[in-house]
């Protein structure tokens, strides 16, 4: 720690993985994450690790799945786009309860929709990663340096509780350049303390089988009860949330990622002019800041949730306020970012109905 | 004489496949290569979706169950993880010349060490006897019932003789095992494939035809004579490439 670097959001994020003991990187190119996998291609080949790139995202992630299978640390990024050709195998290393960690730098959508910035994988990411009953451990970091500090946590937890975890960014995190200092570097990961890990039975113990299929209906579903009391635990002791400013508020806005930081100078613009408006941030996204929207919507007559979308976590927001107060929705979508300008604007309607 | 014995690379799950169905075969000769090799404790196979998507039952190793197509992306992964791992996948025809067909050619074209072993039965099995990629042209299935019209449904393809133009690939036979001359000489391909891998030699595939009675319609006698007559002559036996003394790079 120390030294800070100006880097991009998207070299941050591979060297953050590389310093996590992640040394096995598997990426198809796609805007705006491409600069993971240029950085990797650079540094992998000198430190001993693994840059491929695949021929195709499916490719990718299941790269990914035999790799992780294997007990080390592993990663894959892309775009929206590129994520929807991952759900797949997303789905398959769920079901197999393998960890990993893989990073979405979201764009507009859907479709090819565009390569600006956007928040519009917000359902993919908490409800529907891939067929079935899962969910993954999902962050949604807001700045540089704390998309370096969550890759971290992201591993740990993943092996931790052999769940996936996914980093949602979007466009504007992956490319803006910011000061950021990096953790000190652990050392490639090891199979050590996984016992699932196919690494050759050395004939002294019995095979290992990394496995999502159970033909019998009873085992599968005790499989998926088992792994859904994992979430439990999980949604008891790994939530993460940032509140500003929401001691004293009248008014709660609610953003995640970039849009928190936009929705931020909106708030103290207000709080000038003598507006009590605070700020809720989902720092995981999965498992939510449940807790915290249920309390403060007890307090308070109105919730303002902003998002780069049409009004996806809106639903989460709605659902745990349980109509102890009004939600309403800011959004620009189609890769448009929200200007602090307009989030003052919806503030001061709120503020004004208020009174 | 050497006794007959049961190969240590199998396990004693009962196979599942159907009577007269070749994989029980197929599953043995790779067991027993594996047993011969001394790798067993240090191979890593990864199953299909398919028929044989319970392979890991049988198998003695440790074992990967991937996505439909997707064991070669699998076996790359495991590979790269452990370099000194042998990794095998064991695919259909459905599995590895239609929907995984991207990834197949894609870890041959990178030469990538591991060895496919590749079962072409003309058919899908598992799902109950459905057109593959290696249907025969005026074949009967059941998503073919006026038999396969190629001016509508295609080719059948020949990955054997494809793959055998890319330049990662260090070894790729096609062998059959309706006789026994022929079971040893597919034991014998599929060794040279795993012995490629062992020395490093890059991608190594060894395609055996194989019969699907139940989807055919056969009786057991009948389908090995189907094979011979019909799939032999649109699908030569024989070595399509051999750079295992040079190898690949």
């Amino acid at each position: 720690m120390g030294q800070k670097y100006l880097m991009k959001g998207n070299e941050a994020i591979a060297e953050a993985a590389i310093r996590n003991g992640c040394m096995h990187f598997f990426g198809y190119p796609i805007t705006p994450q491409t600069e993971v996998s240029a950085y990797m291609s650079k540094v992998m080949p000198k430190i001993g690790g693994t840059f491929l790139q695949a021929e195709s995202e499916i490719a990718a992630i299941n790269m990914v799945l035999g790799a992780a299978s294997c007990g080390i640390r592993a990663m894959t990024s892309s775009s929206s786009p590129g994520i929807s050709l991952k759900s797949e195998g997303i789905s398959y290393i769920a079901g197999s309860d393998i960890p990993c960690v893989i990073l979405n730098v979201m764009r507009g959508g859907p479709g090819l929709g565009g390569i600006q910035p956007s928040q519009a994988d917000y359902w993919q990411a908490t409800k529907a990663l891939g067929h079935g009953d899962f969910q993954l451990i999902a962050f949604a970091p807001a700045t540089v340096q704390e998309i370096v500090d969550l890759m971290g946590t992201a591993f740990d937890l993943s092996d931790k509780y052999r769940v996936p975890a996914l980093i949602l960014a979007d466009g504007m995190l992956g490319q803006m350049m910011e000061p950021v200092e990096f953790p000190e570097n652990k050392g490639p990961s090891t199979a050590e303390n996984k016992p699932y890990a196919t690494t050759g039975t050395k004939e002294s113990r019995k095979p290992n089988i990394v496995n999502s299929l159970y033909l019998k209906p009873d085992q599968l579903e005790k499989t998926i009860v088992e792994r859904f009391k994992r979430y439990e635990v999980i949604k008891q002791n790994e939530v993460m949330v940032e509140e500003y400013l929401t001691e004293d508020a009248d008014i709660i806005t609610v953003a995640y990622g970039a849009t928190a930081r936009v929705v931020k100078t909106a708030v103290d613009k207000a709080r000038e002019e003598g507006i009590k408006v605070g700020l809720i941030r989902p720092i995981t996204i999965w498992p939510f800041p449940e807790k915290s929207i249920a309390e403060a919507a007890k307090k308070v007559n109105n919730m303002l949730v902003v998002e780069m979308s049409m009004g996806q976590m809106v639903e989460d927001v709605r659902l745990y306020a349980n109509g102890q107060c009004d939600v309403s929705f800011f959004g620009r979508t189609g890769g448009i970012v929200p200007s602090p300008a307009e989030v003052l604007t919806e503030i001061k309607k709120l503020a004004g109905g208020a009174k | 004489m050497a006794e007959f014995k049961k190969t240590k690379g199998l396990t004693d799950a009962p196979f599942h496949y159907c009577p007269g169905c070749t994989h029980g075969i197929v599953h043995r000769l790779v067991a027993e290569v594996l047993e011969e090799l001394g790798i067993l404790g240090k191979t890593v196979g990864v199953a299909p979706v398919g028929c044989a998507v319970m392979a890991y039952d049988y198998f003695n190793c440790d074992m990967i169950q991937a996505p439909h197509g997707r064991a070669p992306a699998v076996a790359t992964g495991a590979k790269r993880a452990n370099p000194d791992n042998i990794i095998f996948t064991y695919q259909g025809d459905g599995d590895l010349a239609a929907i995984g067909t991207a990834e197949t050619v894609h870890a041959a074209t990178r030469g990538e060490n591991i060895t496919v072993i590749f079962i072409n039965n003309a058919i899908y099995g598992m799902t109950g006897g459905q057109m593959a990629p290696t249907t025969l042209a005026n074949q009967v299935t059941q998503t073919t019932p006026y038999g396969r019209d190629v001016t509508r449904a295609g080719f059948p393809i020949r990955m054997s003789e494809m793959l055998s133009t890319l330049e990662g690939v260090a070894y790729a036979e096609r062998v059959t095992v309706d006789n026994v001359p022929n079971v040893r000489n597919a034991k014998k391909a599929i060794k040279k494939a795993f012995e490629a891998q062992i020395n490093k030699k890059g991608f190594s595939i060894i395609e055996v035809l194989s019969t699907c009675p139940t989807n055919w319609g056969l009786e057991p006698v009948e389908a090995l004579k189907w094979l011979r007559e019909n799939m032999i002559p649109h699908y030569p036996l024989g070595v399509y490439k051999d750079n295992t003394e040079k190898g690949v790079f």
